[in-house]
Order: C-alpha cells, then sequence, then structure tokens
C-alpha cells in the first residue's frame, strides 16, 4: 500500500493534514492581504470583530488581530520547523554516537543527556532567551537546546538494537567505514520512529515559543500569537477577542500537527495499528 | 481405538491481501487416542494454523475458520462457547510450542506455572498441587524437580525448559497433546532426548498427539501416522511406514529425497596450497561483575582452538550451540576480536591488526550469515547490497554493476532483481543475494554460519548445491558452520567437532563418521533425527554390514 493510502486510513490525520495547509497557506500570503506592519495602527482601538472594517477586531493600540494572526502563522511555523530540525539533528548526530559505540562514549553522552532533561524545559527555556537576549535565533535555540535530549534517546535506542543486526554486521565484513555504516545503513532504518516524534516536537516547540512570547521573551520585531495575547491578556473581560482569536489560531495548528503526527506513526509503523 | 479428534473440510480463511485465499483448504484429518500423528509440510504449509484452529487459537479476526468443522469427541470445537473452549484447553487439548522462552512466562517460577494449569481447571488444596508439580516435573525427568519448581525459566536450559513445558501441559492429562515443533529450537542430543520424552509420556497416558514439524528425521523417529502438507492441502496422509518407503504424491517424494543423507561426500583430494591456518586461538566472555564488584562468569568461547584450511576444501565446523563455532567463524572475519593466538592469512597474522590495516585483507575473507532476513538492509535496493563492497575497493559504478549482474547470474537470480527490494525476495531468494555480496569481492575464503538452517529442506538442498558448486568454479576455500550432521556430510570434506570452546576431534569427513575417536562426536552421531530410517534405506542398496 502506498504511503498515502496508508495515511489517509485516519480520518483525523487528513482533517489534521487539510488545517495545517490552510494554516501554511495562510502564513504564506500573510504580506498579500495584509501588506500593512502588524504592529502598526491600522484604525480605532478596541473595536471588535467584524466592525470599522476588522475582520478579527483590534487591540487596545489599534492593532488588527487578523492581521497579527495571519503574520504570526509565519513565526509559529518558521519557529517551529527550524528549532525541531537543529533539534532532531543534534539528536540524531548524540543518539547515534552513544548507540553506535556504547561503552565510555555511551555513558558520557547519556549523563550530558541526562543533564539536560532533569531541568523543567520551559523553565530552561526561559533562562536561555533571557541570557541569550530575545531573538528568532534565541529563541530557536532555545527550543533546540531543551528537546534535543528525546530524540537522542530514541536514535540511541533503535541503534543499540540495529547494530548487532547481520545486515550490519556484513557491512563491517565488506570494510566499510564507521560513518557510512552509521549514516548509510543504519540511519535509513530507524528514520521512521525519528519522524514521528519530529512532526510531534513541532507542535511542542510552536506551544514554548509562544510561551515565551507570552511572557514577553518574544523577538519584539516580529508579531507572534503568543505576544498578541500577551498584550490582550489585560483586557480579557472587556476585549475578549484579542486574545481568544490566537488562542484558537494555537490550539487549532498544534491539534493539526499532534494529528498528522499520529497519521505518519500510523502509516509509518502500520503494524501497531492493526494490534490494537 | 478411539477417535479423539475429526476435522472435516476444515477452511481457513486469510485476510484479503495475502497470497493465497486459504491458510488450510479442505482438510480431512483424524487422530485416534494413543498415537501420534506427524504433521508435516514446509514453512507456509498451514501446519501451524492447523494446530492453533484445533485450539481456538487463531488470531482472529485477521485469520479465521470459513468453513468446516472439528469434531472433538462429537463436539464441534468451531462452534463452542469462549467458556467451554477455555474449560477444554489445557485440560483436555493442550499445547506446547516451539520456543520454551517465550513460551514460559519470564517472571514466574516454574512451579507457580503449573500450579496456575491446577488453580484454574481443578479445585484442590495447596499441598496438593505441589505434589502434584513435583511429581509432574520428575516423571518429566527433570534432574533436581525440588530445585526446578523454584527456578524460573531463564535459570534453566533449552531442553530443561522444554521439560517443564511438556509437564505443563500434561498436568492435567489431556487427551490430545498438540506440539507445535517442540524441538526445532533444541541441540540435536536434547533434541533426541526430548522426543523420547515425548513418546514414552504418550504411551504411559494414552494421549493422541498432533505433532506439527518440518523435519522428516523426526517424524522417523516419532510418528504413527504422516500427513505432508503443502500450500494448504494435505497431499497425502498414511503410516510412518507407507509414506517414507513408498510415498505417492510427487511432493512428499521431492521432500524426502531432499532431506540430507547421513552418508558422507565421496572423498576428494586434498589441495597442498594450505590458504589459512588457525594457531592456538583464545576468547573469553565475561559477563557480570561490574561497577560494585559481585563475580563475574567467565566462559571460554574458544579454547586452543587450531586448524588449517587448504584451496578449494570445504572444513565444516559442527557443534551445539553454545559449543563456539560461531565465535571462532567471527573471530576469522574479526567481528569479534580474538585474546591470543594466531589468524595466518598467507603469511599475515590477521588477529593483532588494528581496524584500517584489517581493511586491506578484508576483501579475502568473507562470510554468509545464516538469518537471510536479517542479513539484507531492508532500505536498500539489492543492486547497491552487492555493488557497494566493490565500489569500495574502487570499482567504476559500471564496472560494479556488470559485475553485480554476473553474480546474480551466477547465484540464479533474475538480473531485473537488481532494482529491488530485499522484502520481495524468498528466504531461499535472500540466502542467494547474501552470498553473491559475499562473492562479489573475490574472496579467498568463504565463511558460512549456519547459511542453510533458516531455510526449508528442498530450498536448503539448492542453496548446498550452489555453495559447492561456486566452491569449485572460483577455487575457493569454505568454513561451513552447522549444528546439523546431515547437513555437514553433505558439503563437508573434513570435518572439526567442537565442545564447550574446544575443538575436540578434527578429521575426513568419511573417517569422522565411520571411526569417531571421541565419546561426544559418537553422541553427536546418534542423536541424528531419524538416523535409524535414513540409514536403512541407504544400506537397503549397499550390502549390510
Amino acid at each position: 500500500m502506498t504511503f498515502w493510502k496508508l495515511f489517509a486510513r485516519n480520518r483525523g490525520a487528513v482533517v489534521g493534514l487539510a488545517i495545517l495547509i490552510l494554516i501554511t497557506f495562510m502564513a504564506a500570503t500573510a504580506g498579500i492581504f495584509f501588506p500593512k506592519d502588524p504592529f502598526s495602527l491600522a484604525g480605532q482601538s478596541m473595536s471588535p470583530p467584524g466592525e470599522n472594517g476588522f475582520l478579527l477586531g483590534s487591540d487596545s493600540l489599534g492593532r488588527d488581530v487578523a492581521a497579527g494572526i495571519a503574520h504570526g502563522a509565519k513565526t509559529s511555523l518558521l519557529i517551529g520547523l527550524l528549532a525541531t530540525l537543529v533539534a532532531v539533528c543534534v539528536g540524531i548526530v548524540m543518539g547515534a554516537l552513544a548507540g553506535y559505540y556504547g561503552g565510555i562514549i555511551d555513558d558520557l553522552l547519556m549523563r550530558v543527556t541526562e543533564m539536560f532533561q532533569t531541568i523543567p524545559s520551559f523553565i530552561f527555556a526561559i533562562l536561555l532567551v533571557a541570557i541569550m537576549k530575545p531573538s528568532i535565533e534565541s529563541i530557536v535555540i532555545a527550543i533546540a537546546v531543551v528537546s534535543w535530549p528525546a530524540v537522542a534517546r530514541l536514535v540511541r535506542g533503535e541503534f543499540l538494537s540495529l547494530r548487532n543486526r547481520e545486515f550490519v554486521q556484513a557491512c563491517h565484513t565488506l570494510g566499510m567505514s564507521d560513518i557510512r555504516i552509521m549514516m548509510g545503513e543504519i540511519l535509513p532504518n530507524c528514520l521512521s520512529p525519528v519522524i514521528v516524534i519530529g512532526s510531534l516536537m513541532v507542535a511542542t516547540a510552536i506551544l514554548i515559543e509562544s510561551g515565551l512570547a507570552f511572557l514577553g521573551l518574544g523577538d519584539p520585531n516580529i508579531m507572534s500569537w503568543g505576544f498578541q495575547i500577551g498584550a490582550g491578556r489585560t483586557l480579557l473581560r472587556s476585549a475578549w477577542w484579542v486574545c481568544t482569536f490566537p488562542g484558537i489560531a494555537i490550539l487549532l495548528t498544534v491539534l493539526a500537527i499532534n494529528l498528522v503526527g499520529e497519521g505518519i506513526n500510523d502509516a509509518l509503523n502500520p503494524r501497531l495499528r492493526e494490534r490494537s | 481405538m478411539t477417535r479423539l479428534l475429526d476435522i472435516t473440510d476444515l477452511h481457513i480463511a486469510l485476510p484479503a491481501d495475502s497470497q493465497r485465499p486459504y491458510a488450510v483448504q479442505k482438510m480431512e484429518l483424524h487422530l485416534e487416542a494413543n498415537e501420534i500423528l506427524c504433521v508435516v509440510g514446509e514453512s507456509g504449509s498451514g501446519k501451524s494454523l492447523t494446530a492453533r484452529a484445533v485450539m481456538g487459537l487463531l488470531p482472529k479476526p485477521h485469520v479465521n475458520i470459513a468453513k468446516g468443522s472439528v469434531l472433538f469427541h462429537g463436539e464441534d470445537l468451531t462452534k463452542v462457547s469462549d467458556d467451554r473452549l477455555r474449560q477444554i484447553r489445557g485440560s483436555e487439548i493442550s499445547m506446547i510450542f516451539q520456543e520454551p522462552m517465550t513460551a514460559l512466562n519470564p517472571v514466574m517460577t516454574i512451579g507457580t506455572q503449573i500450579d496456575e494449569v491446577f488453580r484454574f481447571h481443578d479445585k484442590m488444596p495447596g499441598k496438593e498441587r505441589r505434589r502434584r508439580a513435583l511429581e509432574l516435573l520428575r516423571d518429566v525427568q527433570l534432574p533436581d524437580p525440588e530445585q526446578a519448581i523454584k527456578a524460573y525459566p531463564h535459570e534453566l536450559s533449552g531442553g530443561q525448559r522444554q521439560r517443564a513445558m511438556i509437564a505443563m501441559a500434561l498436568a492435567l492429562d489431556p487427551k490430545i497433546l498438540i506440539a507445535d515443533e517442540p524441538t526445532t529450537a533444541l541441540d540435536v542430543t536434547t533434541q533426541a532426548q526430548v522426543l523420547r520424552l515425548i513418546k514414552e509420556m504418550q504411551a504411559a497416558h494414552g494421549t493422541g498427539v498432533l505433532f506439527i514439524t518440518h523435519d522428516f528425521g523426526v517424524v522417523a523417529d516419532i510418528a504413527d501416522r504422516v500427513a505432508v502438507m503443502q500450500n494448504g492441502l494435505v497431499v497425502e496422509t498414511g503410516t510412518t511406514d507407507q509414506v517414507l518407503r513408498t510415498p505417492q504424491h510427487p511432493y512428499t517424494q521431492a521432500l524426502i529425497a531432499s532431506v540430507p543423507e547421513l552418508t558422507p561426500r565421496p572423498a576428494r583430494a586434498r589441495s597442498p596450497e594450505i590458504v589459512m591456518r588457525v594457531n592456538k586461538l583464545e576468547k573469553t566472555y565475561r559477563s557480570g561483575g561490574g561497577l560494585f564488584g559481585g563475580k563475574g562468569r567467565i566462559v571460554h568461547a574458544a579454547n586452543d582452538v587450531t586448524f588449517d584450511l587448504a584451496r578449494g576444501e570445504t572444513l565444516g565446523i559442527v557443534g551445539e550451540s553454545g559449543s563456539g563455532k560461531s565465535t571462532v567463524a567471527r573471530c576469522i572475519v574479526r567481528l569479534n576480536d580474538a585474546e591470543a593466538g594466531e589468524i595466518l592469512l598467507g603469511d599475515t597474522d590477521l588477529r593483532p591488526l588494528g581496524r584500517a590495516a584489517m581493511r586491506t585483507h578484508r576483501s579475502k575473507i568473507q562470510m554468509v550469515f545464516q538469518d537471510p532476513f536479517a542479513s539484507l538492509n531492508p532500505r536498500t535496493r539489492i543492486g547497491k547490497i552487492i555493488a557497494q563492497g566493490p565500489i569500495m575497493y574502487g570499482a567504476s559504478p559500471e564496472d560494479a554493476k556488470k559485475r553485480t549482474l554476473d553474480l546474480l547470474d551466477i547465484v540464479g537470480l533474475d538480473p531485473r532483481s537488481y532494482d529491488r527490494f530485499p522484502h520481495e525476495f524468498s528466504g531461499g531468494q535472500r540466502q542467494r543475494i547474501g552470498i553473491a555480496r559475499a562473492l562479489a569481492l573475490e574472496p579467498d575464503i568463504l565463511v558460512a554460519d549456519e547459511p542453510v538452517s533458516a531455510l526449508d529442506v528442498s530450498i536448503q538442498a539448492q542453496i548446498l548445491n550452489l555453495l559447492d558448486e561456486i566452491r569449485d568454479r572460483m577455487n575457493l576455500s569454505m568454513i561451513f558452520i552447522t549444528h546439523d550432521l546431515r547437513v555437514a556430510a553433505q558439503v563437508c570434506d573434513r570435518i572439526a567437532v567442537m565442545q564447550r570452546g574446544e575443538m575436540i576431534e578434527i578429521g575426513p569427513t568419511s573417517t569422522l563418521f565411520a571411526s569417531p575417536k571421541e565419546t561426544y562426536t559418537r553422541e553427536l552421531l546418534a542423536a541424528v533425527p531419524g538416523k535409524d530410517w535414513f540409514l536403512k534405506g541407504s544400506s537397503a542398496q549397499a550390502p549390510a554390514t
């Protein structure tokens, strides 16, 4: 069966994918539909949705909430993807080295991993951004730093079980170098769980980014959902729309990504699904 | 005789996307009290599913009974309720499985597990249950029943575990015992003992035994009647005598013909050129110990192993599991590092070489692995699997491709295989790919570690022929690791017998078979299943000795 057929067996995943495509479309076309800077004053402040030409209302400074959401989607997706990419790369390298060589290298790398895992991840991320000065790069780095240990552990486990398989030993008898065995032979065989965990990590990354922006630790020059919620927090009772719509955007995106992740999991490990 | 089990017109349906619609078709089979019925067939013939259907253990809902009935004492097991089935299982019909380690619960003692059987089916006081359990363990000839009852499965050896399984299966004196390849995972000498035990227990209790196996040797040793299955159909049934002596169906004839005989191949002249010498090889494994002291266990996997290998000869290394035969093979190809001794390839000692220095010698010694399903990277195309060796040693991609296509032809595979993935091939074909990969570097020595033990007999014979042919064609020397003396007899010029890490006897195959010096070699020879039968067959033509 093709990947798509297996994926489509999970209805939720298809719905998630549709939402995700919509959000991506929104992010891509933000500059066309909302050509103005989302921080700029667009009209009367505190307009409820549908009034004064604001689709989703405006906040206390007269900024367009809809424009903020569209531009914020770009930020969220970008940071989510970038941070995950960095985390997965670091995790794969650490996990592969630890799992393949074992022994002292394994002990050393895993103790380092555990050190990172003992610190509560969100607080650690706050700390890192606060030290580095808030900017897109520092947020990406902070999220990557707190999320790579999970990938490293997963990859290490896969490498441990695969490194003694006969096809790997066959490569040893051919005289293949370690790097080639790791990257060319073992890694392709453990990519599916990595892809699954990676897709779910994007959702977590978006949540962390929103959290940081909510606390005022986002990049001050870039519109973000978390920032919008933070700005509307004090007006929750008088202008509910300022917080609500970005909140729904975060909810939908994270939900959609999780659904897609589940779907990928089902498609890559079809037997797991049949068993249940 | 009372008829215990009557299977009529049984059809077992497979999921829609399988290779064939029914795993078992139109099956007619019956089992009398006090007889052993062997169901023989190759993998995928439906023999195991038949056993599971009787027990009501089919993996529903994917596989289910489409049609037909299984009458047990007149009661149709395909229609009874789950509750009734649960009553029948264990007390009336019980089962032993192939792999006793996975069939026993690893976190419960043997005693508790036998106790469970009693508790679920009978009401009796704890003391009585314990007495019965001890008695059972004594009946299955476990060495120290008092100790065994307290033991966890991992503390027993494979044979002992299978004995414990048998004790459990026989706890409530069932009318039918279903045995699904119960000796396949065991060593030959243990297998012989377990077979004898099953036969004794069956005779003592008058049980009807449905014995599933792929090995005609085992059939000859144990069966009263035989049913041969092919692709879900019972192609032949009859008494053991009938089926083994005068097989009617061509498939049965082919199967029996491909059972390797224990008669050694004719001796060939040995080349004076020695390609490899192994001197006093030592390898020990240490386990336990660790950070907080404690005594580690030291196992001598190879102890003072010495042999040489002439050009063009096949040296068999035989022994039971744990004898160190695989360790020796892995030390020679340098997958493991030996601690002492010499591995002389020509004039170079390979043992102390580092990885980089070893790389230049790698191509001279290549290995064929045991499990054709694990030895090929599932994500790599066949062409690349075979060609990557030559490319690594500097061949141009065009040359490598040409060589790969030649090799595919030599091992008898279609050139179109080049662009396919391993999962598109059967076990035998995959083993051919593994052989082609090993040959791609034009080695002088081929080390084959149990290359046919995961394959069906008919395919075994083909692969053995292929290895023979290749050895002659390329003038290779071969080290052939096997636990099966019948296979060794077919391909080896000389045989070395290993026991507990030591090479206790080495000599030309015919000499070793005719006059074994060591007791252990004699035991091994005596334990070969179906030995009497298949020797009788060959001595019928030769003058009796």
